[in-house]
């Protein structure tokens, strides 16, 4: 299916078919963004011992709540852009743009399955770094352009806060980069190539570790939301947005909630590969055997599971005091991170079985 | 706790391994959500909703005059008017409660000597208009006349804790 879309567009101009490609893969993105929002409504209020949103359906069907999102997203594109007296309003305009361009725009480096890739590029995990810092400009332009002391103070907590953890993200993702040898996503996958204990979650774990509570914190979820803290800043650098441009900074930070679980999938868990792979008994099964086999699905259930984790964190923890997010960053995760580079870096040189080995 | 062992959990996220279960746990359990419309929560026999004024089996209403429901009214809600009728008996001729002011209180349903006033399971009601939530004798007696059954039942069940 996927070889014939490829042969099929590969018949097009070059800007035709780098556009279809975009939007095949932005609709199901946003999609996904919307529905994001909707099991995050509905898994907190699981843990809450509540149902949820369980109305809003089609057609006079509630059908669990599913048309939520759709309601959601409909309301805020009629909503009212107010832009504050005071505010710049070039900036104000262009910061929802700003932080949402780098969410979209690290996707084009992840490989969905084997060379399903919108750029194969060899720096694709320098590309990942480099691109999702830029987002955080758009959290900081907001809250100063706002001409708002609450979106000021978000903005400043943000910026402090992203920077922190950007070092110990990157220290994790340098980890990764020492034991596949490669800085191309799809490389790196295939460097966790042969069964599930090929995967580098074992040889890394605190690495992974580090990695995802950063990508919590870089994301600003909670329990690291010190830049939209509703109950101590009202709601941080967006306070003063509504309508269209509040629901983009909400679609970049949910876009980029998906990215940071599809990263720790492809560098930790194996990206598209199959936890049954190398085991021939299962992935050689007439009928669900190319289920159990590897392929984009299991990149898609490692994602959704990333996902849950991200709300089941929420649901669960109170927000960090500032002073502790910045001591668990700086002198917690960075000394980690280093000590296991050391660990790492031995390791290869030792060609440790089963993943350096021959 | 020693001071080791204190890092040594904090390390490997303890504390947090035990939060992230206790709401995994949650995650599973049966929802207490009750969907309004659909399903309703269960009703004390002492739940106080509505007003309405009861009548006696043969027709005749209780309310004597008393005012005792007027006087204890704290959100003085209640207005009385009283004359003798032809019969000798005192009687009401105007009995209002503007439940725009009544805070269900139940005071007035307590303080009646003959259980004329009372106060019924009806929450679900609305007024369209200012004046439609001024309920009059007549509608007070006509909301008696309609739940009779119920409020005679709800009485019969507090009878013994009353």
């Amino acid at each position: 299916m996927i070889d014939w879309v490829i042969t099929t567009l590969g018949h097009l101009p070059v800007v035709v078919r780098t556009v279809i490609l975009i939007a095949l893969f932005l609709i199901p993105l946003m999609l996904s963004v919307a529905y994001l929002t909707y099991a995050e409504r509905k898994i907190i209020g699981a843990m809450q011992v509540r149902m949820g949103p369980n109305r809003v359906g089609f057609f006079g069907f509630s059908l669990w709540g599913l048309g939520q999102p759709i309601a959601d997203a409909v309301k805020l594109m009629f909503k009212e852009i107010i832009i504050p007296t005071g505010a710049n309003k070039y900036l104000f305009i262009i910061s929802p743009i700003l932080s949402i361009a780098p969410a979209l725009a690290a996707w084009a480096v992840i490989p969905f399955d084997k060379g399903v890739v919108f750029a194969d590029i060899n720096a694709g995990l320098l590309y990942v770094l480099a691109v999702t810092s830029i987002g955080v400009y758009g959290v900081i332009i907001a809250g100063w352009a706002s001409n708002s002391k609450y979106a000021l103070l978000g903005a400043m907590r943000s910026a402090a806060q992203i920077v922190a953890y950007e070092i110990a993200m990157g220290f994790a993702l340098v980890g990764v980069l020492m034991a596949a040898g490669s800085l191309n996503l799809g490389e790196i996958v295939a460097a966790q190539k042969g069964n599930i204990g090929h995967w580098f979650v074992w040889p890394l774990l605190p690495l992974f570790v580090v990695y995802f509570i950063s990508g919590v914190a870089e994301t600003n979820r909670a329990p690291f939301d010190v830049a939209e803290g509703e109950s101590e800043i009202v709601a941080g650098f967006h306070v003063e947005y509504s309508g269209m441009a509040f629901a983009v900074f909400f679609l970049a930070e949910y876009a980029n909630m998906i990215l940071i679980s599809g990263l720790a999938s492809i560098l930790f868990l194996g990206g598209w590969l199959s936890p049954l792979a190398g085991w021939d008994a299962a992935t050689t099964l007439p009928l669900i055997g190319p289920i159990l086999d590897s392929g984009v699905h299991w990149l898609l259930i490692k994602i959704s599971f990333f996902l849950f984790v991200f709300l089941w964190l929420r649901a669960t923890f109170p927000r960090y005091r500032y002073d502790q997010i910045m001591r668990l960053g700086w002198k917690v995760f960075i000394p980690i991170t280093i000590v296991w580079l050391i660990v790492v870096g031995i390791a290869v040189l030792a060609k440790l079985p089963p993943w350096w080995g021959a | 706790m020693s001071n080791f062992s204190r890092r040594f959990k904090s390390l490997f996220l303890s504390e947090l391994r035990t939060g992230l279960g206790v709401t995994l746990r949650h995650f599973f359990k049966r929802k207490v959500t009750q969907r309004y419309p659909e399903e309703k929560t269960p009703l004390s026999p002492r739940f106080r909703g509505l007003h309405a004024l009861r009548r006696y089996p043969n027709g005749e209403e209780r309310c004597i005059a008393c005012k005792l429901c007027e006087v204890v009214c704290p959100a003085l809600a209640i207005t009385i008017e009283s004359e003798q009728r032809a019969d000798g008996s005192r009687r009401t001729t105007r009995y209002d409660i503007d439940l725009t002011k009544c805070i269900f209180c139940g005071y007035c349903e307590e303080s009646c000597p003959v259980d004329s006033i009372v106060e019924t399971h009806i929450f679900e009601y609305h007024g369209e208009q200012r004046g439609d939530l001024l309920m009059t004798k007549e509608k007070l007696l006509a909301i008696g006349d309609k739940y009779e059954a119920e409020i005679a039942l709800a009485r019969q069940e507090d009878a013994n804790y009353r």
